[in-house]
């Protein structure tokens, strides 16, 4: 029954290929921690976006209650934590996984440059995994906003402030970031647009691209 | 796609499009190649791999259950108090701004020339380290900056934490705005007949000192004792002249004071 479905289904959209491609390859020795404890260190990518996924769906569920604009993001932020059930739970995974996200990319980080995985024919991987390094950065700080406390208003000013120091271009960075002349409304649409539409869709496409090349290129060998 | 490689036509194509086919094709090494026992992804080792994000998540679940998430109060941009602090990981950054190196007039310094050679050259690090070998011992000089720049960062983020620790520490607590518990308390006439009165106020106030009202938010009867011994910010040590019995008192009143605005845990 099962069998004939697939048969059924990759007749007609020769599905065994993507199968293969996604779950049927062989995973060598040296990178999985049953055989070699020490091997634990190639688990930091796939807790990174294991933690990433917490945050796309701890982030959904915020985004159900919570309001981007200056006069209730506070308070739905403040209700949602106190009032819905279990609104604490998940927006303490949404604050910590953020957090934890950006340890496990650190470790991910550090696993792929000492043991030299970048290196050919990699490279470009590389550049793909450091722009999703800075895309995660951008989520942190465009996230630590929303709450719209005190905390999150004055660390974005001087944030804003401290991009705006940058030569030549600093001026045109704080404008954008600011959506004007104050850290103010425009700012807080821009933040929740930047970090539920923009960031999001750009880290998709490029954890994306990060796979499909680890796919193509396979896992490094052992040292 | 199944492709019928036809060597009697000169010409292959890729599918039904117009891409003509190659002949060299960048095929994954062979895993058998690798040494060992090698394991298939799905469902073997996918199922241990969901093993370790079990221990992952179990730890991280315990720390959500344990940690409320903080939320302060509603951002008031009119607030001149308030000391600013980006996330942890944002820390060394702001910790390099304040070197007298990489501010005021050289604040290009701090905000464009490190930052952009440091990232940069861990952007192009596979360009700048083309050598063959992998091991990290048998590349001393890139493991070594590496290793530096770690150091650095680390020590740039617990100083940037320890120096936002202490500022915060030596912030005057207590809010104006807050009642005072309490007012019969004996211990209130104890605060009145001693020099307190005189710059903390009639009321709990506040005049050259903070306001006492909601103190008890942040400090414990030993605390609030060891600052009358030792004074704190611009208030000078011993400033509490009366018996030890008085004191006990007064610090035990001091601590009652409470806003009860913030969820504690005793409550």
């Amino acid at each position: 029954m099962l069998k004939n479905a697939y048969e059924w289904l990759d007749k007609r959209l020769d599905i065994t290929p993507m199968w293969r491609d996604i779950a049927d390859h062989e995973v060598p020795e040296h990178v999985n921690p049953a055989h070699h404890f020490s091997a634990f260190i190639y688990c930091f990518g796939g807790l990174t976006f294991f933690i990433v996924v917490i945050q796309i769906l701890s982030g959904m569920f915020l985004a159900l209650y919570y309001v981007p604009d200056i006069q209730n993001a506070w308070k739905s932020v403040d209700y949602l934590q106190n009032e819905i059930a279990f609104g604490q739970i998940v927006r303490g995974m949404h604050h910590w996984g953020a957090s934890v996200s950006i340890v496990m990319l650190f470790l991910h980080t550090l696993r792929v440059f000492f043991t030299g995985s970048y290196k050919h024919p990699r490279e470009f991987n590389w550049v793909i995994g450091m722009s999703i390094f800075f895309v995660m950065l951008g989520l942190g700080f465009t996230g630590y906003l929303l709450p719209w406390d005190n905390k999150a208003y004055f660390a974005t000013k001087v944030g804003i402030q401290i991009a705006a120091s940058v030569p030549y271009v600093g001026g045109a960075i704080a404008t954008f970031l600011q959506g004007g002349e104050i850290v103010g409304a425009q700012t807080l649409a821009r933040f929740f647009a930047l970090h539920v539409f923009f960031l999001p869709a750009v880290l998709l496409g490029l954890l994306g691209a990060h796979f499909v090349l680890i796919r193509r290129q396979g896992i490094s060998g052992p040292l | 796609m199944a492709h019928h490689h036809d060597n009697d036509k000169e010409i292959n194509y890729v599918g039904d499009s117009r891409v003509i086919e190659k002949k060299e094709k960048m095929v994954p090494k062979d895993y058998s190649e690798f040494p060992g026992k090698t394991e298939a992804f799905f469902p073997n080792f996918l199922l241990k791999e969901w093993m370790v994000a079990v221990v992952v998540l179990v730890g991280f679940m315990a720390l959500v259950m344990t940690e409320e998430p903080p939320i302060g109060e509603q951002a008031d941009p009119t607030n001149t108090g308030f000391l600013p602090v980006p996330d942890w990981y944002f820390l060394f950054l702001y910790e390099l701004l304040k070197f007298k190196w990489a501010s005021g007039p050289f604040v290009v310094i701090g905000t464009a020339i490190v930052p952009m050679l440091a990232f940069g050259a861990l952007f192009l690090v596979p360009w700048l380290d083309t050598g063959k070998e992998r091991r990290p011992m048998k590349r001393p000089i890139t493991t070594g900056i590496m290793f530096l720049a770690l150091i650095g960062t680390v020590a740039l983020t617990w100083v940037a934490w320890d120096e936002h620790e202490k500022q915060l520490a030596s912030l005057p607590k207590g809010e104006a705005e807050a009642k005072i518990v309490d007012q019969r308390d004996p211990a209130y006439d104890i605060y009145k007949n001693n020099a307190c009165v005189n710059c903390h106020g009639q009321n709990l106030e506040g005049l050259q000192g903070p306001p006492l009202r909601g103190v008890g938010d942040y400090y414990k009867p030993k605390e609030i004792m060891k600052i009358m011994d030792e004074g704190k910010g611009n208030m000078p040590a011993g400033m509490f002249q009366g018996t030890a019995l008085e004191k006990k008192q007064l610090a035990d009143w001091l601590s009652k004071q409470k806003t009860g605005r913030k969820i504690t845990e005793e409550q």
